[in-house]
């Protein structure tokens, strides 16, 4: 497939894997901070063709991952209003609450729908003016300028039937608190890809200059992560600590300008947002503005919005943060599967334990026999 | 009342009780459902007309066939699909192909259907003469007859437009042993086709996305190709050799290789690079984040055989019309049991596992 296969070149890919393993032998860790990324190392098994020094830590940039589970209870609790469609993106229907799931509340009844962009929700509302349409708004700056222009095509027009229920998270707050926790030990970033068409790449420039470890902005594409990996293991090698734009096809230093207008238009940052594993973080989420608050779902319906713990046997917040690996946790593939996930890791095929389960146990399945034999 | 003209009356009732039904109406109500007259118009009238043949004509409850065989294959599958018309099929194409392919998967020359129908209140009997009349089409193509059926109505809302259920019988005629279980370490993997047609033109026809595309359903009778397998087999008395088919319908390829792997306790290494699939059926399983070994297909088969009889076998099915573009994706090893893992096109190796859920597409 054109503009597709060209960046799945397996020549290509080999060609690179040597370069970066004559580049050092010295011992690297390195996080893919966006889900996006996780998703192709595993899909591709890029970590096959890494040399063995270096080793991949996947990182919090799963939207859906990081969705605590009582803003996922408070969201049933909207579905289960009377007169409500509540719509939302595919993978946060199995999202798992404190006691169910989205999944759950449409089995007993709830109307709750798949949706592809917030702009087939307002069309939802405008096809049934009797019913109230809430769409969960969920995603970095990625989906948040959509969620934004829908929101202000609703004021334009006056539609009184639909809101959002916002769960919109900033990059950079997260990176920052990773960045301080004390148990990370990184040598450097594969940065976001999409985060970065809209929030540009100057942004990131703290990261070597505070933290002294290079990033990278990378391209969703097997041979993209691994061009990354190449451009970030060379700036280790030669001491130097930069932004470097892989991306460049797509991604500009300044970012989306008329994106991020839209957004600062309609949202502004909360004091707090809770990340699942990741606890209270400032300024990391996204809140509607006053002038919009007709369209604000948590204004609209008492939500419960309690403070749910994370389950304790659930590891998701080491694995977020690259200190445990996946099957290092001790109810990952047993008591936590996708058919029956525990944390929110193993939802979503971004997610690290989810694309572990899925695509990545065969070397640790090799091993194991190995070991057996 | 004289008696003249009372016995003149019951004379013409009577003609009239007993002349052929026609039908004429143009929506399904519940009275077609009752059992009473507009029941037996709708039978007669049209189930009838479609689906003519000596053993349904005599409408009785059952029908009565003999078989000369000494193994039997039988098996039922409802279909709710949604829309029930679709680019390269409906709903009733699907309910005919889908039990012949159940059928021929044990290698059983598929004989006689039953067909089950389910209608919801107001349906339209234009959509209905279209579903019957490639059923009958699809029966005719797979030589199959529908011998038996069954109608029942269901208030508005109670169904979704229409639901069909069909049973089949088939007879198997060579000394076949096909199972999942018989998968062994040195087999070959035979794909007959490109993958994901059929589920792809359906999610595109829900008409959520607004994409538009030439993609078309794979729904194909497969008992032909089927038999054209085993006489291949046959002339090269290797019938042996043959350990499995399977049509990988729902789930796809990867849930069926997975069923097989974990049948035979065997791993299953397939090569991206060799999988045909569409590029049509590329680009919109890319935008809308499905992996095309998971979608379903509906005139597909996978053969799991013995080495030395995959390339002939590949070869005779590349002259079939429904096995054009057979291929070898695979190998069946020893170790690790139960596993599916495919060498990727960018050269990394990773697992695939069953089909959790709905596929669910990605956000971002």
């Amino acid at each position: 497939m054109k503009f597709i296969d060209e960046y799945r070149q397996s020549d290509l890919a080999i060609t690179l894997a040597k370069k970066i393993a004559a580049l050092t032998s010295q011992p690297l860790k390195l996080m893919e901070v966006c889900g996006g990324h996780t998703h192709t190392i595993f899909k591709y098994g890029i970590e096959d063709l890494l040399p063995e020094n270096i080793e991949m830590i996947h990182g919090p940039g799963c939207p859906v991952c990081v969705i605590p589970l009582g803003r996922v209870d408070d969201a049933i609790s909207i579905a289960q209003q009377p007169g409500v469609i509540f719509t939302t993106f595919g993978d946060a229907i199995r999202v798992p609450g404190s006691k169910t799931s989205l999944l759950d509340a449409k089995a007993d009844g709830a109307d709750v729908r798949m949706v592809y962009s917030p702009l087939d929700a307002l069309k939802l509302a405008r096809k049934n003016p009797e019913k109230h349409v809430v769409f969960l708004g969920l995603g970095f700056e990625t989906t948040a300028p959509s969620t934004a222009m829908t929101i202000l095509q609703a004021a334009k027009d006056n539609v009184e039937n639909f809101s959002v229920f916002c769960n919109h998270i900033t990059i950079i707050p997260a990176l920052k608190a990773m960045l301080d926790s004390p148990d990370l030990k990184l040598d450097g970033f594969v940065g976001p890809g999409h985060v970065s068409t809209v929030i540009g790449t100057r942004c990131y420039e703290f990261v070597p200059r505070v933290y002294g470890k290079p990033l990278v902005v990378t391209g969703f594409e097997p041979l993209d992560v691994l061009q990354s990996v190449y451009m970030i293991v060379k700036q280790i090698v030669e001491g130097r600590a930069e932004v470097e734009n892989q991306y460049a096809r797509v991604v500009h230093r300044e970012g989306n300008r008329k994106a991020l207008e839209v957004l600062s238009e309609v949202f502004e940052p909360r004091e707090y947002f809770e990340w699942r594993g990741l606890g209270s973080i400032a300024h990391s989420g996204m809140k509607l503005k006053s002038e919009y608050a007709r369209f604000d779902a948590e204004l609209k319906y008492s939500v419960p919005g309690l403070r749910v713990a994370d389950p304790k046997a659930c590891q998701c917040g080491e694995i977020l943060k690259g200190v445990k690996k996946p099957w290092e946790c001790k109810v990952f593939g047993t008591a936590c599967t996708p058919e029956t996930p525990i944390g929110s890791c193993m939802v979503s095929s971004e997610g690290a334990c989810a694309a572990y389960y899925n695509f990545g146990r065969l070397s640790k399945i090799a091993e194991r026999s190995v070991a057996r034999a | 009342m004289s008696t003249a003209f009372s016995s003149t009356l019951f004379q013409r009732v009577e003609r009239a009780r007993r002349r052929k039904h026609k039908f004429t109406d143009t929506h399904i109500t519940l009275a077609h459902g009752s059992g009473g007259r507009a029941m037996h118009e709708l039978i007669e009238g049209l189930f009838l007309e479609y689906f003519r043949n000596p053993l349904l004509e005599r409408l009785e409850d059952q029908a009565v066939f003999g078989v000369a065989a000494s193994q039997l294959a039988y098996t039922t599958d409802s279909y709710v699909v949604s829309p029930i018309f679709f680019p390269g099929g409906d709903i009733g194409k699907l309910a005919i192909n889908g039990t012949v392919n159940d059928l021929a998967m044990s290698g059983a020359r598929p004989l006689y259907l039953s067909s089950g129908f389910i209608l919801e209140e107001g349906f339209a009997i234009d959509d209905l003469k279209k579903i019957l009349s490639s059923m009958r089409d699809a029966a005719a193509e797979a030589g199959v007859i529908v011998v038996t059926g069954d109608t029942k109505v269901v208030q508005k809302g109670g169904a979704d437009k229409i639901f069909i259920n069909t049973s089949g019988i088939g007879v198997i005629e060579s000394p076949l042993n096909l199972s999942s279980s018989r998968a062994q370490d040195g087999d070959k993997v035979v794909l007959s086709g490109t993958l994901g047609d059929h589920g792809t033109t359906i999610m595109i026809a829900r008409g959520e996305l607004e994409l538009e595309t030439d993609i078309e359903s794979d729904c194909a009778p497969l008992q032909s190709l089927v038999a054209d397998i085993i006489d291949e087999a046959e002339r090269r008395d290797a019938v042996d050799g043959l350990h499995c088919l399977r049509d990988p319908t729902r789930g796809g390829l990867a849930t069926t290789l997975n069923e097989i792997a974990l049948g035979a306790e065997v791993c299953i290494e397939i090569y991206e690079e060799r999988i045909p699939v569409r590029e049509e059926v590329k680009g919109a399983c890319e935008i809308l984040g499905l992996d095309p070994l998971y979608v379903a297909n509906e005139g597909k088969l996978v053969a799991i055989v013995s080495a030395d009889l995959a390339e002939p076998l590949v070869a005779r099915m590349r002259q079939h019309r429904y096995g054009a573009d057979a291929c070898i994706i695979g190998d069946v090893k020893s170790e690790p049991g139960g596993i599916v893992s495919m060498r990727t096109g960018f050269g990394g190796t990773r697992i695939v596992d069953m089909l959790v859920g709905e596929q669910l597409p990605r956000i971002c």
